[in-house]
């Protein structure tokens, strides 16, 4: 299954990379081999499979809602790049 | 002939549920906090943290599921709705996707007198992303800010069918969707605060054509009224192309409602269009709901607006029309309940819901939970009314003071000496007095024209302050012009 450079442009806009056209070229294989690779499991029979939606059987993990202490703010915005008016600084998306 | 064209509206809402906590982390949801405050690793989507799903953000949403008459499938599961962002911390956003926890439904609205089904398609439960705050001018600006206290707060979102054709229907559906999340209690449907949001799906088709014409999604529509006009604007503008035979420029996109220029205008460009690569959430275990629990929720569950619409009509006596006013909040029914169970004619009740109660807290922008008058106080003075001893038009007055002041009736008309006069010793001198004063008043009722009473009767009230019981002075009015 090849990918094709429209596909992988796709799916590089999706993932906001920026690739020029040997990356393009280069990754249009390597997915393209990571597919076929992953395309083995239809050579098997699913006919009597439930879709799994989760890798182990739980279920109902809940939590009751009890408030608890929030993070102090300065130690949770520390890692942040651009602060201003304790609020993550960003570049304008419209 | 002209083609007759028709539209086609479903809604999107938004519903916050009415939590203290919210959905995957124990961060608190109140409203209105210092920017960040209420965040914690999970929220902030810090990598390595794990969410824990909140109990009670399941419990609200079967209980909105079984007011709206949907299914609780016995499973579900949380998705990934994967896009970049600013507001939203971890790039993606956990929803639900293909396996709702609500399927089906339907709620009913009336539309010129007549009950009309709407379908509900599906509920889901997801997380709300954080806030942007732009600074200074939109256009100019090249940052913006991001508060994430509103991240991780839980949202049921309603999806209906597309089986509303007017901006009136879709008004009157959303009415009714937040009368019910109302009463049970589960979202608190502050339009203003952002816990009630509604994005409507509009297309246009030819009057009886199966298929539907393009549609395209109006968002920030953040009160009825930008709904209603929203909609207006939208199927006008797609009817308009329709027949300039333009109908391919109505393409499939996201549009806003901008509230300053009464329009709606277009977000995204269709080479952007919406890929999310949903794919279940590995960190969230999926949900087996057993019918017990939907049974104890069910066993739980508030009396619902259409309940005690019908309630209202049947044991009270009330015309629907009321009946739905009175059931549009669970505040205005519980005053109501309040006040019948003291005093039995209900229409006089809840016209003065409707009228000078409604009125005066509009005037003031209060909510009636902030309201000084009770029940109580208000059926004191509908008794004092009964009993002759006020009248009518001094009850408006006296319940104006009842709202400005909480004081009781009672207590107003001693302090202000408004006492009605029903006494006849001290109305005839009165009334003597006036009728000595208009002989032509006299002569004309004499002649025949009884209207000329009513001048009569406007004066004695003049005279009396408006003290005078009405009913008595007509009477004997009638008795002294007749001798």
């Amino acid at each position: 299954m090849a990918l094709t450079i429209q596909e992988v442009e796709h799916v590089a806009l999706l993932a906001r990379l920026k690739l020029d056209d040997d990356e393009k070229e280069l990754f249009a294989a390597q997915l393209s081999s990571i597919l076929d690779y992953a395309n083995r499991l239809n050579e098997l029979s699913t006919e009597d499979v439930e879709p799994l939606v989760h890798i182990l059987p739980i279920y109902n993990v809940f939590r009751e809602d009890e408030v608890q202490p929030g993070t102090p703010r300065e130690e949770i915005l520390s890692n942040a790049p651009l602060l201003e008016d304790n609020q993550y600084k960003v570049p304008k998306i419209i | 002939m002209a083609q007759e064209f028709e539209t086609v509206i479903g809604l999107e809402v938004h519903a916050e549920l009415k939590t203290a906590t919210k959905i995957f982390c124990s961060c608190s949801t109140a409203f209105g906090s210092e920017p960040n405050t209420q965040v914690c690793p999970i929220c902030s989507g810090f990598p390595g943290t794990l969410p824990v799903l909140n109990k009670k953000v399941v419990e609200l949403a079967i209980r909105t599921g079984l007011a709206l008459h949907s299914e609780i499938p016995e499973f579900c599961k949380f998705d990934r709705k994967n896009y970049f962002y600013p507001d939203l911390a971890k790039a993606y956003q956990i929803s639900q996707y293909d396996l709702p926890i609500c399927k089906g439904g339907y709620l009913d609205i009336e539309v010129n007198g007549s009950k009309k089904r709407i379908g509900i398609n599906r509920a889901h439960m997801e997380e709300d992303a954080g806030k942007l705050v732009h600074q200074g001018d939109i256009t100019t600006t090249p940052f913006s800010l991001v508060d994430l206290n509103r991240s991780g707060i839980p949202l049921l979102e309603i999806v209906s069918e597309p089986d509303m054709s007017s901006a009136a229907e879709a008004r009157t559906y959303l009415e009714k969707l937040r009368a019910i999340l109302l009463f049970a209690g589960v979202s608190d449907c502050k339009m203003q605060e952002g816990s009630l949001r509604c994005d409507a799906n509009v297309s246009v088709k030819p009057v009886g054509q199966k298929e539907l014409g393009t549609r395209t999604e109006i968002k920030n529509l953040n009160s009825f009224r930008a709904l209603e006009r929203a909609i207006e604007y939208e199927a006008k503008r797609h009817t308009c192309l329709l027949e300039d035979g333009d109908g391919d420029k109505i393409i499939q996109e996201t549009r806003t409602w901008d509230e300053e220029k009464q329009e709606t205008r277009s977000m995204r460009s269709k080479e952007e269009a919406n890929d999310y690569r949903y794919f279940p959430d590995p960190d969230l275990p999926p949900l087996k709901i057993k019918q017990e629990w939907i049974k104890e929720i069910k066993n739980s569950m508030p009396e619902l607006p259409e309940i005690a619409e019908e309630r209202l009509v049947k044991d009270c006596g009330l015309p629907e029309y009321d009946a739905s006013i009175i059931t549009m909040t669970p505040e205005s029914l519980a005053f109501f309940d309040g006040c019948v169970k003291s005093y039995s004619d209900a229409k006089t009740i809840s016209n003065w819901i409707m009228g000078d109660l409604t009125r005066l807290l509009n005037q003031n922008n209060i909510e009636l939970t902030d309201c000084k008058i009770t029940p109580d106080s208000l059926v004191s003075m509908l008794k004092m009314i009964d009993d002759g001893k006020i009248s009518g038009k001094m009850a408006k007055d006296i319940f104006e003071d009842m709202f400005n002041t909480g004081k009781n009736p009672e207590v107003i008309v001693k302090e202000k000496g408004m006492v009605q006069i029903s006494d006849e010793q001290t109305l005839v001198p009165i009334l003597e007095d006036i009728i000595a004063n208009n002989p032509r008043a006299v002569e004309d009722y004499k002649s025949g024209k009884k209207k000329a009473m009513g001048a009569m009767v406007g004066q004695v009230m003049k005279a009396t302050k408006g003290q005078a019981n009405p009913a008595l002075v007509n009477k004997l009015l009638q008795q002294l012009l007749g001798r």
